[in-house]
């Protein structure tokens, strides 16, 4: 039952995409005033998902501080890895947008550097669960960590609003943005719930391994105690 | 859509593909890696 849920989740993702990538190429009218626009709708849902993932993994954090349930931590740790996955990919495409918009792959404006930071964060929290062998302190530090990380995302978010930026003003309308054509917006939303579909499989796979881990550390408490 | 754009485009899009591979098949030896280790000690643990 478990696995036909991981499967039509894929499907459902892979639909998604798939649709909006041929909506973008083949459908939508060209953006004249946005250069490489089509980028746009890998690069924002990508962020929209990582956020996603970084919030969930603050909800979770929070959880396991307040119950001190294990489960709460290795699920924070599973989303996370799946969020910086996006993360990653937003950086990248944003990147490539960039060096064809601006003619350089980076600048150090208020948007890029609170974005970078921000993977750096995650980056270093999964560096951090590698490092403590200790259960509970790890799951405290990456809390700590996790906490931390979301406050950064506010400022990501914010950034634009706040700071003049090279990188370009809000364009979506539900930020007052208003800077894309009619029905140019909704495939963005349809991408991000499709890539929303693929990050869950892979939590639930990650999720799966955390399991089994967790099997492998108990067996060999039970095989030191004999 | 004029070929350089479209290069920068292509590219963008296989970027973001190529990233969800690599860490899917990052996930996939994870999970061998992982069975192996579960075999290997249920042994252990058989044995003793």
């Amino acid at each position: 039952m478990r696995d036909k849920i991981l499967y039509i989740l894929a499907l459902v993702g892979l639909v998604l995409v798939s649709w909006t990538l041929y909506k973008v190429w083949f459908v939508l009218p060209k953006q004249a005033n946005v250069a490489a626009y089509q980028i746009l709708y890998f690069h924002v849902p990508a962020a929209f998902t990582a956020f996603t993932g970084f919030f969930t993994a603050l909800v979770m954090s929070g959880l396991y501080l307040k119950t001190g349930s294990l489960k709460y931590d290795a699920l924070a740790a599973g989303v996370t890895e799946v969020a910086v996955v996006f993360a990653s990919i937003n950086l990248v495409t944003g990147m490539i947008w960039a060096r064809y918009a601006w003619g350089i792959w980076w600048t150090w404006d208020a948007r890029l550097t609170t974005m970078l930071t921000c993977w750096l964060i995650y980056a270093g929290y999964l560096i951090l669960r590698r490092a403590i062998d200790e259960p509970t302190q790890r799951a405290k530090l990456s809390a700590f960590l996790s906490i931390l990380g979301c406050v950064d995302v506010a400022f990501v978010y914010k950034s634009i609003e706040w700071f003049r930026t090279q990188h370009p003003s809000p364009v979506l309308s539900v930020r007052s943005g208003g800077g894309m054509g009619p029905g140019m917006e909704a495939p963005i939303y349809w991408n991000w719930l499709g890539l929303a579909c693929i990050a869950t499989v892979l939590i639930i796979i990650r999720m799966r391994q955390e399991e089994v881990a967790r099997e492998i550390d108990s067996l060999r408490r039970a095989a030191h105690a004999y | 859509m004029d070929p350089r754009e479209f290069q920068f485009v292509f590219a963008g899009f296989c970027a973001a593909w190529i990233i969800i591979v690599i860490y899917v098949l990052t996930l996939t030896s994870r999970n061998r890696r992982l069975r192996q280790e579960l075999d290997r000690v249920r042994k252990m643990v058989e044995k003793r």
